[in-house]
């Protein structure tokens, strides 16, 4: 799914990430913890093609080189990046977003486009499995919205965009015990053989609700160490100075 | 003729030009010239009498300097005041004796005038150049006792109507450029609803500059009567030329007791092309005059096009508790250049009003919000909101507010908010992250930034209204 090689980020000749090395097969959940300023939001940015960036090393998705292709191509083929801050954009509705969202990959996936019907047929499904209420979907994209519900909003069009590779970046931070739930409930009736998850977290909490495969520890922009969750429990107790 | 200009980017889809033969008037501005116009528009005497009397006011009238964007002096002497098809001479009975050349040009344009293809709730006035070319749904309107017809029909059929209105909102010696029109407007259009009269369909006027070195003069005349109610539309295109060309028009809106006219303007007027070589100077005059209480005067506007729009559409609150609104959206991009905004004149009791602008500046355009709230000795309890918002798109373009506020009533009350952001990096990258590319991202912001003016269109136009807002900005940003 996602073959990481040597890869190197910099941003205002400041380097960030420092020959960092992953591969993620499908239906794999990888976890990535690390101190602030390890380089963690870096790596989502460059994964969703940001821009702003120096580059290089391997970057390989389904087999192929993702240099040279646009945020919003990767995004059409299949590389979602749960936001950990999702931004607010006045006026515009949430569900109209989402429909317009879902269009351009389903177009991009030589699909017809959805009709008003199905959608909020989909729309409904997908809320209803994460026990969300879908009149959120009525008011302005994340305008007023709780962190919970900026959080929930994000899983909700990740269910209904259903990607391939998803990146949830610090999905767990600023959420209560309950919306954290609801959030690693949706994540995890989204796992299947054909999705892999990278999943950035600074604290161990989340990885109670859900099992990764791998854990990796990220320091100073390489992975310094990987294994499975008994790693996770590890952190928990000795803290990242313990890892060094 | 001027040569078509070659060297523009194809985003302007009007950009077209109809090679069609005209009748024009003597080149420049004389009395010769307006009584050239009068003859041929087979105008009584008083209204040739009201001409000249405008014509000669503008002897003395100086040109205004005290707006943000300049321009170069324009020669008045170097214009045509009167153009049109010739086959529009001997004025066509029906649709089937008008030029086809001219019913293709408004298919091009989206405005279908044919019977069987004609917008369906949509009455539309067709003015090309100077002449009215094709009024729709005349027929179903005369059953209620609505007017709606050319203005040059109207001075002939409804000349007590036209004698008592024309001029009462807009006087001739307003300003240069009103003074200008009274003397050398050709065609617009004329609407009047009888008392109440609910008009059952949006009434439209599609104006279309095509002749080149030819200014545009049109007068427009609304009179909604006691207890009335009518939505108005006009939409204006051009062809792309390099020259700059003037378009001066005066529209007067009258709403008496309890009466409300809706007005909305899409301006798609060619706006120059990328390094602002040519397009339409928009120098226009709109004001409404709420006569009666409890009457309504809305004005939406939103405004992609011209090198230059200088405009404000005002209200005068005269009869108590009446309301006057603005609701607006400028777009400015590349090298176009914007002065716009409203004056609300609260004289009657109890007047409300309310202002809503949207500037949006992209390239290296400016774009000034300018507005007047006055409230007068006598208008207790009255009260005005004003919010003005100003997005700015790259580090190249400017915005401005220049907000003029009197309130000579202790009673009263006036509210002014105003705003200026950037477009957000982080809105553009999560629109992106969600598949849509950089227009379609800037088209969805920004549409988002002007959703509180665009819900105040009729819906007929309010989806080719964000089309609009898209298309206007591509190439703004990355």
């Amino acid at each position: 799914m996602l073959e990481i090689k040597n890869l190197n980020a910099s941003i205002n000749n400041r380097e960030i990430l420092k020959g960092l090395n992953i591969s993620i097969k499908p239906g794999e959940l990888h976890a990535i913890m690390g101190p602030n300023g390890s380089g963690k939001s870096t790596l989502a940015n460059v994964l969703s093609g940001k821009e702003g960036y120096k580059i290089s090393g391997e970057l390989n998705y389904l087999g192929k080189s993702l240099n040279e292709i646009s945020i919003d191509e990767r995004a059409q083929k299949g590389i979602f990046l749960a936001f950990q801050y999702p931004t607010e954009i006045p006026g515009v509705n949430t569900s109209n977003f989402l429909r317009t969202s879902l269009n351009k990959v389903r177009k991009a996936q030589g699909k017809k486009e959805i009709d008003a019907l199905s959608f909020l047929k989909l729309v409904k499904e997908k809320s209803d499995e994460l026990g969300m209420d879908e009149k959120m979907l009525t008011r302005q994209l994340n305008v007023g919205f709780s962190g919970g519900e900026k959080k929930k909003n994000e899983i909700l069009q990740m269910k209904i965009l259903d990607p391939s590779l998803i990146i949830l970046d610090e999905t767990d931070s600023g959420l209560d015990i309950d919306a954290l739930k609801i959030v690693a409930d949706g994540v995890n009736s989204a796992r299947d053989k054909k999705k892999s998850f990278l999943v950035i977290t600074h604290y161990q909490r989340l990885l109670n609700f859900i099992k990764p495969d791998f854990v990796h520890v990220l320091a100073d922009g390489k992975i310094v160490k990987s294994g499975t969750k008994e790693l996770a429990m590890e952190l928990e107790k000795t803290g990242y100075k313990g890892i060094n | 003729m001027s040569k078509q200009n070659t060297n523009i980017p194809q985003d302007y889809k009007y950009g077209f030009t109809t090679d069609i033969d005209n009748i024009k008037a003597p080149k420049g501005l004389s009395e010769e010239t307006i009584k050239f116009i009068s003859k041929i528009k087979k105008e009584p005497k008083w209204m040739l009498d009201w001409r000249l009397k405008a014509f000669n006011r503008l002897k003395v009238s100086k040109e205004p300097n005290w707006q943000k964007p300049k321009y170069p002096k324009i020669n008045y002497q170097d214009l045509y005041y009167y153009s049109a098809p010739k086959s529009m001479k001997d004025k066509p009975k029906s649709l089937d004796e008008v030029d086809p050349k001219l019913i293709e040009t408004y298919n091009k344009l989206g405005i279908p005038l044919n019977e069987q293809k004609k917008l369906s709730g949509v009455a539309v006035d067709a003015v090309f150049d100077s002449v009215s070319v094709a009024t729709t749904f005349k027929d179903e309107l005369t059953k209620k006792g609505i007017i709606f017809c050319p203005i040059s029909e109207a001075i002939q059929k409804h000349p007590d109507l036209v004698k008592k209105y024309l001029g009462s909102v807009i006087p001739i010696s307003d300003h240069y450029f009103a003074t200008l029109n009274s003397a050398v407007f050709t065609d617009g259009s004329f609407v009047y609803i009888p008392p109440n009269t609910r008009c059952p369909m949006e009434l439209s006027t599609y104006f279309r500059i095509n002749a080149a070195e030819t200014g545009q003069f049109e007068r427009t005349l609304i009179i909604a009567d006691k207890g009335s109610y009518v939505s108005y539309l006009e939409g204006c295109t051009a062809p792309m030329r390099d020259e700059n060309q003037l378009h001066a028009a005066n529209v007067e809106l009258i709403a008496l007791d309890d009466a409300e006219i809706k007005y909305s303007t899409v301006q798609n007027w060619y706006p120059g092309d990328k390094d602002g070589v040519g397009g339409i100077y928009n120098f226009v005059t709109k004001r409404g005059a709420c006569r009666g209480k409890n009457s309504k005067i809305s004005w939406t506007q939103v405004e992609t096009g011209s090198a230059i729009t200088w405009k404000y559409p005002s209200c005068i609150l005269q009869g108590d508790n009446s309301v006057g609104e603005f609701y607006s959206i400028a777009i400015t991009n590349n090298h176009q250049k914007a002065d716009t905004g409203t004056k609300m004149i609260h004289l009657g009791k109890n007047t409300k009003s309310k202002i809503i602008s949207k500037g949006i500046s992209a390239g290296k355009a400016d774009n000034t919000y300018r507005g007047l709230v006055d409230i007068g000795r006598k208008a207790s309890n009255s009260r005005n909101y004003t919010q003005c918002d100003s997005l700015l798109m790259g580090n190249k373009c400017g915005a401005h507010t220049v907000p003029y506020i009197k309130n000579k009533n202790s009673t009263s009350t006036i509210e002014h908010e105003a705003t200026t952001s950037k477009i957000n990096e982080d809105q553009l990258f999560y629109c992106n992250q969600r598949g849509l590319n950089q227009e379609e991202a800037v088209s969805l912001i920004v549409n988002g930034f002007c959703k509180d003016v665009l819900q105040q269109l009729p819906m007929e136009f309010a989806v080719e209204a964000q089309k609009l807002v898209g298309i206007s900005l591509e190439g703004s940003v990355g």
